[in-house]
């Protein structure tokens, strides 16, 4: 089954409470998939800063002596900041180069996402610990996509969970099954980009990631997924100043939308929208299947 | 005068009870907030008006009596209903009043996918638009659609009758057009009516089973009756 939400806050209005409403709509979907959950928001990054949001696979190495490392990989200073099990690394350094480091060096580590405005979490058990644990709640920014998950493809670990993320600031989260995972896996490793899983959807983020860093619009990288992805998906993205649905052409799995002048949300169930802040005005409707659609806050 | 049950405090367990064990009356269900299997299973001649949007299975199993959702409705709207009326102001998604027996599912606004799905019997009037695979595998009934309907209308369908006023993207395998004779043009304006919807039924157009999908095609019934595994059709 899994669950979906994704919020887009078009304008400040509401980007104090971001993490609050986003942690609210991970609730209402928490009954499509208790056995992990993943929560990426976005914003907040205007200082050059590159933040790399990492999770230990085991008990939490030595984080100080890991940014140590990093620093003279990146040859720039690096401060990190512990949060449980996770931890963020900000650098003014190439966040690709340390999210390629980590990946080969460090093998109790898992990079869940980097970029100047995303930070990531996910761990395993009910959705609404993750977001106590992590502090959700005060989180502000300008959008978030977040997943409860219900497995099917891989096993039941934090580093399975969604949100994916294998590009900067960009990330997906997935309620469906590909079928072709395997195939792109190896074709986009070719292309350079390396995946931590066996997952079929961090595939399908690993596809997103390359298809912008080849020079598509986000519009333009999901009208070419609808080609070369098969099988069932819903799927919301967001990026450093957008936010994306994506539905198969047979659209089994549930999505529903609703946008008013200050935002837009999506998820698998109406009622995880139900309760926003002035929902009773806003327009209501299912994506539908093999449209692209896209929100920019550059627009 | 009408009882009012609000989801806010009261548990959709105990809603659905007080329902179930009311004989007549009406109900009105308050901040549903898109929960779940709201007025599910009503078995007797009661009135249930909700204020505002449902999630899935709203009227699920509707057997008898009235419910009228005031907003949109989630996933399986009145699946399965054997008789009674269920409506939706606002819109519905995918496979709204699947599998429906009989009574009359009315959705004002626009319907999902599959939309009729495995229809056995239920009238269903949209007055928008429905999505792809609407009356997938239907086989008896009617659905009525004032707006357009998506890909693949009528895939696989036995005997339901579909009436479309506006643009069809494409049939599915085994639909086709058929002509509006007099019988088809007062089954539209009863539907209409009974959906209080204002349409012209001579704006529709009928659409139904090419009878070439068949398991037991009809032009083998003889032979299938002599040789005794044909049953009744």
């Amino acid at each position: 089954m899994c669950g979906i939400v994704g919020l887009f806050l078009k304008t400040p209005t509401h980007r104090e409470e971001l993490g609050r409403l986003t942690a609210d709509m991970i609730h209402e979907v928490r009954d499509r998939g208790r056995d992990s959950a993943g929560v990426a928001t976005f914003g907040g990054g205007n200082d050059g800063t590159t933040r790399i949001t990492v999770l230990a696979a085991g008990p939490p190495p030595d984080w100080n002596a890991t940014a140590k490392a990093l620093e003279a990989v990146l040859a720039s200073e690096v401060s990190v900041r512990p949060l449980h099990d996770h931890a963020v690394f900000e650098t003014i350094g190439d966040g690709r180069v340390a999210r390629q480091w980590l990946i080969d060096n460090m093998v109790d580590i898992e990079v869940l996402s980097y970029g100047s405005q995303i930070e990531l979490y996910k761990s395993v058990g009910d959705p609404d610990l993750l977001a106590t644990r992590y502090g959700l709640a005060s989180r502000t920014g300008t959008h978030a996509v977040a997943h409860t998950r219900m497995a099917t493809e891989s096993a039941v670990t934090a580093n399975g969970s969604h949100p994916f993320s294998t590009g900067s600031d960009t990330c997906l989260v997935h309620n469906g099954s590909l079928s072709n995972h395997n195939q792109l896996r190896l074709q986009l490793e070719q292309r350079g980009e390396s995946f931590q899983t066996l997952n079929d959807s961090e595939v399908a983020a690993g596809y997103v990631s390359w298809r912008l860093g080849s020079g598509d619009s986000l519009e333009q990288a999901l009208k070419r997924a609808l080609t070369d992805l098969d099988g069932f998906y819903t799927f919301a993205i967001g990026t450093v100043d957008g936010f994306a649905i994506l539905r198969d052409p047979i659209s089994c799995k549930p999505a529903v939308v609703a946008e008013t002048g200050d935002w837009v949300a999506m998820s698998s169930e109406y009622r995880a929208i139900a309760r926003l802040p002035g929902v009773a005005d806003a327009e209501v409707w299912e994506p539908e299947p093999a449209r692209v659609y896209t929100w920019s806050l550059a627009a | 005068m009408s009882t009012a049950i609000d989801l806010a405090e009261v548990p959709l367990r105990q809603l659905n009870q007080v329902l179930h064990n009311a004989e007549s009356g009406g109900f009105d269900v308050l901040n549903p907030r898109g929960a779940h299997a709201v007025a599910c299973g009503i078995a007797t001649d009661v009135t249930v008006e909700v204020a505002g949007s449902v999630g899935y299975y709203c009227a699920g199993m509707h057997q008898v009596g009235t419910v009228v959702v005031n907003g949109n409705s989630g996933p399986g709207l009145a699946e399965n209903i054997m008789s009674g009326t269920v409506r939706t102001t606002g819109s519905a998604s995918m496979s709204a009043a699947a599998t429906g027996c009989g009574g009359l599912v009315v959705i004002e606004g626009d319907a999902g996918a599959r939309c009729g799905i495995s229809m056995k019997g239920v009238d269903i009037v949209v007055g928008g638009s429905i999505g792809h695979m609407g009356a997938f595998m239907a086989q008896a009934g009617n659905l009525v659609v004032l707006g357009d309907a998506g890909a693949d209308l009528g895939d696989s369908i036995y005997e339901a009758v579909l009436y479309v006023r506006g643009e069809v993207e494409s049939l599915g395998t085994d639909c086709v057009e058929k002509e509006m004779r007099p019988e088809h043009l007062a089954a539209v304006e009863h539907l209409l009516e009974a959906a209080d919807m204002a349409a012209s039924p001579g704006d529709f157009r009928r659409y139904g089973s090419a009878r070439q999908m068949y398991s037991f095609h009809v032009d083998d019934i003889d032979t299938e009756l002599a040789e005794g595994h044909g049953g009744t059709r």
